[in-house]
């Protein structure tokens, strides 16, 4: 998409292979961002619109009097100026991350029906994710069969530190995207094809800000904040800490040599979100990792009896509507 | 930059109900932001702009209204207005606060021709 930030999806892989996907709007992604639009309606709010440089302490209280109802459904025209069709406002009330939201739940419903434990991992890059993950799956892969899903702007380097563990993996590249959506996830299913009663885990792109925003159909966000970071992280980063059900603190061996009070770490997450769980641990010597793998455990059993409880299962895994027929 | 997304996600919706409608132009959109969405308003309107550019909402006025964010204080037993999840409760100073506002995002109305 666009070739500042490209958080659109046509640089989007799976495994290598890519993710193309005709969205039909014809846009042609050279903008320079010149911004010197000559749309020829007057609009008069002043340099509004993404300027840059982005000072914007404008402060959008535009008084232009559109006076388009907010009732039902099309209100009428209003008259216009000769020579133009006349415009019509139309009440629209949608969700924006409506079509995301649908195929989150589609996911989530094939996790529910496969009795399948999903897990997204976020954080800020070099938290030790893969780490976590690595140290894991060596633990649980006698007892509980865990599929990965990596995602990564570029490189296969995560996936292949989890397929050295003997565990299956699928690496999504979003290009130059800065975070997995649904959408995303739910191809990445395709390829995967999770055992029934199995654990997934979908590692995030590493960025604390846009993952807080998509849900991917995961049963709980994971925060993974890492001791050599900021013990402020969750104050300066709220909205991923306020989405997360859990933080893991990582690194937690190098807490003697590192300036990070824990004790406020836990303290400045709950504030952002008073029913967060925290677990300490550090991945790569082990401490506290007996409670990290008794989460996962937890999270698997009660998916596991969901679906037992649950009528037969669809004859595709759960992947369609054909309930079962 | 999810903004990039977002703006993606509206111009989606716009194109749809522009179809619905017979609409042959887009010349202006109104979103409805929370304060807690996590959208920085001016990013969102810089890739909005870049979105459009050749679609059916080329050069589209964005309007956006910004809502209140607001939590439940556990202490106040109390709505309140919160300007950022990080702050604590306006009214008492406590932090055991549980946002229950102000996080949608909406295309609330548009109008073509």
């Amino acid at each position: 998409m666009c070739t500042t930030c490209g958080c659109g999806t046509d640089q989007v892989s799976i495994d290598g292979k890519p993710h193309a996907h005709g969205h039909d709007h014809g846009h042609d992604h050279d903008h320079g961002h010149s911004h010197a639009h000559d749309h020829g309606h007057d609009h008069g709010h002043g340099g509004c619109c993404g300027g840059h440089g982005h000072s914007h302490d404008h402060d959008h209280a535009h008084g232009h009097g559109h006076d388009h109802g907010h009732g039902a459904a099309p209100t009428p025209a209003h008259a216009h100026a000769a020579g133009t069709a006349p415009s019509r406002a139309v009440a629209v009330e949608r969700d924006i991350l409506a079509a995301n939201d649908r195929e989150a739940n589609a996911n989530r419903r094939a996790f529910t029906q496969r009795g399948i434990f999903a897990l997204n991992l976020v954080s800020s890059p070099g938290s030790g994710k893969t780490t976590l993950l690595v140290e894991t799956i060596k633990r649980l892969a006698a007892e509980l069969p865990i599929t990965v899903i990596e995602g990564d702007q570029q490189t296969s380097n995560d996936a292949d530190r989890i397929r050295a563990t003997g565990a299956r993996a699928v690496q999504v590249n979003t290009g130059k995207g800065c975070h997995l959506d649904a959408h995303m996830v739910g191809h990445a299913l395709e390829h995967l094809a999770p055992s029934p009663d199995s654990v997934v885990m979908i590692e995030n792109v590493g960025n604390l800000v846009c993952p807080a925003a998509f849900d991917l159909g995961e049963a709980h966000k994971v925060a993974v904040l890492s001791v050599t970071e900021g013990e402020d992280k969750p104050l300066k980063y709220p909205d991923m800490f306020a989405a997360a059900d859990l933080m893991i603190l990582n690194k937690c061996d190098l807490l003697p040599y590192v300036e990070f009070d824990a004790d406020r770490c836990e303290a400045n997450a709950r504030r952002v979100n008073p029913s967060i769980r925290v677990i300490r641990l550090s991945a790569t010597k082990g401490e506290g990792m007996a409670q990290w793998l008794d989460f996962v455990r937890a999270g698997a059993a009660e998916a596991r009896a969901r679906r037992a409880a649950r009528p037969a299962a669809t004859p595709c895994g759960g992947h369609c509507a054909c309930a079962g027929k | 930059m999810h903004e990039m997304s977002i703006a993606e996600s509206v111009l989606g919706i716009v194109e749809d109900v522009a179809a619905r409608e017979g609409f042959a132009r887009v010349s202006s959109v109104r979103l409805e932001i929370g304060r807690l969405s996590a959208i920085e308003v001016p990013a969102l309107r810089f890739c909005f702009d870049a979105v459009v550019r050749g679609s059916i909402a080329e050069g589209a006025r964005l309007d956006i209204d910004e809502t209140p964010g607001t939590a439940w204080c556990f202490d106040c037993s109390a709505t309140v207005e919160l300007a950022s999840r990080a702050d604590p409760c306006p009214a008492c100073g406590g932090g055991t606060l549980q946002v229950n506002g102000g996080t949608d995002m909406r295309v609330k109305d548009l109008v073509g021709h």
